[in-house]
C-alpha cells in the first residue's frame, strides 16, 4: 500500500486539503468563519463509511458523506445565522459535536471504539498504485474541477458574487434586496459538502473510518485557505504546497535527515503566521466575516 | 440554564436510545460525581485545569480578544513546570521549590500568549488564526522537546519533579477524598480566580483592559496604550492557561506526558462563555464542565461516555446562541 513516490503522495495528501480549503473559502467569503472544517470533515468520513456499508456502493456512501457534511454544515448556519452565535464558539462545538457523536456511533454500530469495518472505496481507473492510477481516479478530477468550479462560482456567477456581497457588506447587500442570511446558509452549507467530501476521500483512501481520522487536517485546510488569501486556486496551491512539505518529511523519516520530525510538520502553521505576519503582502479577510447580521 | 436544560433534554433522548431509563443513567452520573467523597475529589481535579483555561480565555474576552490558544499555551507551562521541577537540585526547600515551578509555568504560558499578542498588535494578525496555529506549533516543540531531550526510556514523559516540588493532595486533609488525585491546584486555581477579580474590577490595568475590550476607540482616546494592553491581555491570558501543569505535573503525575492536556484548552473557551467571563462565573462553569467530564466515565456501563462530548458540544451551543439572541435584543433596544 505504501508507496514512497513521491508526487503521488503529496498528491494523496493534498486532496482532502483542497477540499476543506475550498470549503473554507466559500463560507468565509460569505462571511461565516468555518471553523468547524475539521468536525464536518470527520463526520463526512464517517458518513461516508456507513453509507458504503449499507448500500455496498461507495458512490452511494459518498453522498450519505455529503449530506453528513451538509448536516453539521446546517447546525453551523442556523446556530450562526438565526441565532447570532458566535462563528468560533460555534465551529468549536461542532468539532466536539462531531467527534463525541462519531464514537459513540461507532460503537453503537460497530462495536468498536477505534475503527470501522473494511470498506472498498471508489478505485481509479487504472490499477496499481502509482502516479497514473492516482492521475486517473475520478475523485481527483472532481478536485480539480471543484478548484475551477468554486473560482468560477465566485468570480463569474451572480450567485458568487452575491456571497461575497454578503461577505463583505451585508448591510449593503441587504438594501440591494439581497437575503443575507439565506445566502450565508448556501455559502456554509457548500462548504459543508465540500468538507465532507474531503472526508469521504479520507475514509475511502484508508478503506475504513478511525476515530479522530480528520487528525487536525481541518485546521491546515483553513491555514491554507488564509495562505492563499482566501481564493480559491492560491489556496488550492497552498494545499498542495503544505501536502508536499508533508510528503517531503515522510520520505525523509525512512531515511534520516537531521531535522526533527515534529518540527517539520509544523511547516503550514509556522508558514500561515509568516503569512499573516504580511511577509507575502496583506492577508486580507473578507471584510464582514464573522460579524452577525442583521 | 437554558443550556443544561437543553443538554439533558438531548441527554435523555440518547440514553433512551440505548434501552436505559434516563433517571437511572442519571442516578449514575449522580453517585459516580457529586455522591461520593472519591467521585468529588474526581470532579475537582478535573475541575482544576478548566478553571485555569476559562480564566485564560475570559481574562483575553474581556479585552476583546479571542484566545484558542490556551491549549497550546498549557501545554508549554506543564512542560516548563516539569522541567524545572526535575532540574532543581532535591535540597531545593518546598517554600523556594513550589514557586518557582508555579512560575515557570505561568512564564512559559505567557511567552507563548504574547506571541498572538506581538503578532495582532505589530501586523493586526487576527489572534484566532495565530492562536489555532500557535497550538500546534506548541505541541509540536513539546513532542520534539519530549522525545528527543527529556524522555524517561521507554516512556513518553520526563524526569520526575524533585519531591519538595510536589504540591499536596487534598486526601491528605480531607480523608473522604482519598484515591482521588484532587490537590492544592484546586486551592491555586480559586486564589487565582480571586486574584483576578481583583484585578479585573479593582485595578487601574484590568480597568484599562476592560475599557479596551467594551469601546477599543474610546479607550485609545481615553488613554489606554491599545497596542501594549493587547499584548499585555495575551500574555497574562497564556501565564493563566500555563498554570494547568501545576494540578497535573505538581499534584498529580510528578512528571510531563505528551498530550495530557487533551482539550482543556477548547474547553476553557466554553467555560469563559458560560461563566460570562467573571471569575465567580467561570469557577462555576468549570464545576460544570468537570463534572460531566468524570460523569461521562461514571455512566459509561451504561451509555457510552462520549455521550458526554455530545452533551457539552450541545451545551456550547446553546450558550453561544443564547448569547447572540441576547445581543439582538439589546442592539434593537
Amino acid at each position: 500500500m505504501i508507496n514512497c513516490d513521491l508526487p503521488v503522495q503529496a498528491l494523496r495528501i493534498s486532496v482532502p486539503y483542497v477540499l476543506a480549503a475550498l470549503g473554507g473559502v466559500v463560507s468565509e467569503r460569505s462571511g461565516v468563519i468555518n471553523i468547524g472544517l475539521e468536525g464536518m470533515m470527520l463526520l463526512g468520513a464517517f458518513g461516508t463509511v456507513v453509507g458504503t456499508l449499507m448500500t455496498g456502493s461507495p458512490l452511494a456512501g459518498l453522498g450519505f458523506g455529503l449530506l453528513a457534511g451538509l448536516l453539521l454544515a446546517a447546525v453551523h448556519a442556523t446556530a450562526t445565522g438565526v441565532f447570532r452565535a458566535d462563528h468560533i464558539v460555534s465551529g468549536l462545538a461542532i468539532n466536539l459535536l462531531a467527534a463525541g457523536a462519531t464514537r459513540v456511533l461507532l460503537k453503537r454500530l460497530y462495536h468498536s471504539s477505534s475503527n470501522s469495518p473494511r470498506i472498498e472505496g471508489i478505485t481509479s481507473l487504472v490499477t496499481g498504485h502509482g502516479l497514473l492510477a492516482l492521475l486517473a481516479h475520478p475523485l481527483v478530477w472532481v478536485t480539480v474541477g471543484l478548484v475551477a468550479g468554486v473560482w468560477w462560482l465566485l468570480n463569474r456567477t451572480v450567485l458568487g458574487l452575491r456571497l461575497s456581497s454578503v461577505g463583505e457588506h451585508p448591510e449593503a447587500a441587504a438594501a440591494a434586496g439581497l437575503r443575507v442570511l439565506r445566502l450565508r446558509a448556501i455559502g456554509v452549507m457548500m462548504s459543508g459538502m465540500l468538507a465532507g467530501m474531503s472526508g469521504a476521500w479520507l475514509a475511502f483512501d484508508q478503506h475504513q473510518f478511525t476515530d479522530g481520522m480528520s487528525g487536525g487536517r481541518g485546521y491546515i485546510a483553513l491555514a491554507a485557505m488564509i495562505f492563499g488569501k482566501w481564493r480559491p486556486v492560491p489556496a488550492a496551491a497552498a494545499c498542495i504546497l503544505f501536502g508536499s512539505a508533508e510528503a517531503i518529511q515522510m520520505a525523509l523519516q525512512g531515511g534520516s535527515a537531521g531535522i526533527p520530525v515534529q518540527l517539520v510538520q509544523t511547516l503550514p502553521y509556522v508558514l500561515t503566521l509568516v503569512a499573516l505576519a504580511g511577509a507575502i503582502g496583506r492577508a486580507r479577510p473578507p471584510a464582514a466575516v464573522g460579524r452577525p447580521y442583521p | 440554564m437554558l443550556a443544561v436544560v437543553g443538554g439533558l433534554f438531548i441527554f435523555e433522548v440518547i440514553a433512551l436510545a440505548y434501552g436505559e431509563q434516563p433517571a437511572a443513567v442519571l442516578g449514575d452520573l449522580w453517585a459516580g460525581t457529586w455522591g461520593t467523597g472519591y467521585g468529588i475529589g474526581q470532579v475537582l481535579f478535573k475541575t482544576t485545569p478548566l478553571i485555569f483555561t476559562g480564566l485564560s480565555v475570559g481574562v483575553a474576552f474581556r479585552a476583546g480578544l479571542f484566545n484558542i490558544g490556551a491549549e497550546g499555551q498549557a501545554v508549554l507551562g506543564a512542560l516548563a513546570v516539569g522541567v524545572v521541577g526535575s532540574s532543581l537540585p532535591e535540597s531545593t526547600p518546598a517554600v523556594v521549590a513550589v514557586p518557582l515551578c508555579i512560575g515557570a509555568g505561568f512564564a512559559a504560558g505567557a511567552a507563548w500568549g504574547v506571541v498572538p499578542g506581538m503578532l495582532k498588535a505589530r501586523f493586526g494578525a487576527h489572534e484566532v488564526i495565530t492562536t489555532i496555529m500557535l497550538n500546534f506549533v506548541a505541541m509540536a516543540i513539546s513532542s520534539w522537546l519530549v522525545v528527543t531531550w527529556l524522555v524517561v526510556p521507554e516512556t513518553l514523559h520526563t524526569r520526575a519533579i524533585i519531591e519538595p516540588a510536589r504540591i499536596w493532595r487534598l486526601e491528605a486533609f480531607i480523608p473522604g477524598f482519598r484515591g482521588s488525585p484532587a490537590n492544592a491546584a484546586f486551592v491555586l486555581g480559586l486564589l487565582v480566580a480571586a486574584a483576578m477579580s481583583w484585578v479585573l474590577f479593582r485595578t487601574r490595568v484590568g480597568y484599562d483592559l476592560r475599557a479596551l475590550g467594551l469601546a477599543p476607540a474610546a479607550a485609545e482616546y481615553g488613554g489606554v496604550l491599545v497596542k501594549r494592553m493587547t499584548v499585555l491581555a495575551m500574555g497574562l491570558a497564556g501565564g493563566l492557561a500555563g498554570l494547568v501543569g501545576t494540578n497535573f505535573v505538581l499534584g498529580y503525575k510528578y512528571y510531563h506526558e505528551e498530550g495530557f492536556s487533551a482539550g482543556v484548552g477548547f474547553l476553557g473557551i466554553a467555560v469563559a462563555l458560560l461563566g460570562r467571563s467573571h471569575p465567580v462565573g467561570i469557577v462555576l462553569a468549570a464545576m460544570l464542565f468537570g463534572t460531566l467530564s468524570q460523569g461521562g466515565l461514571a455512566i459509561n456501563a451504561l451509555v457510552p461516555k462520549e455521550t458526554m462530548e455530545i452533551l457539552q458540544a450541545v451545551i456550547i451551543l446553546v450558550v453561544a446562541a443564547a448569547a447572540g439572541i441576547s445581543s439582538r435584543r439589546r442592539l434593537q433596544a
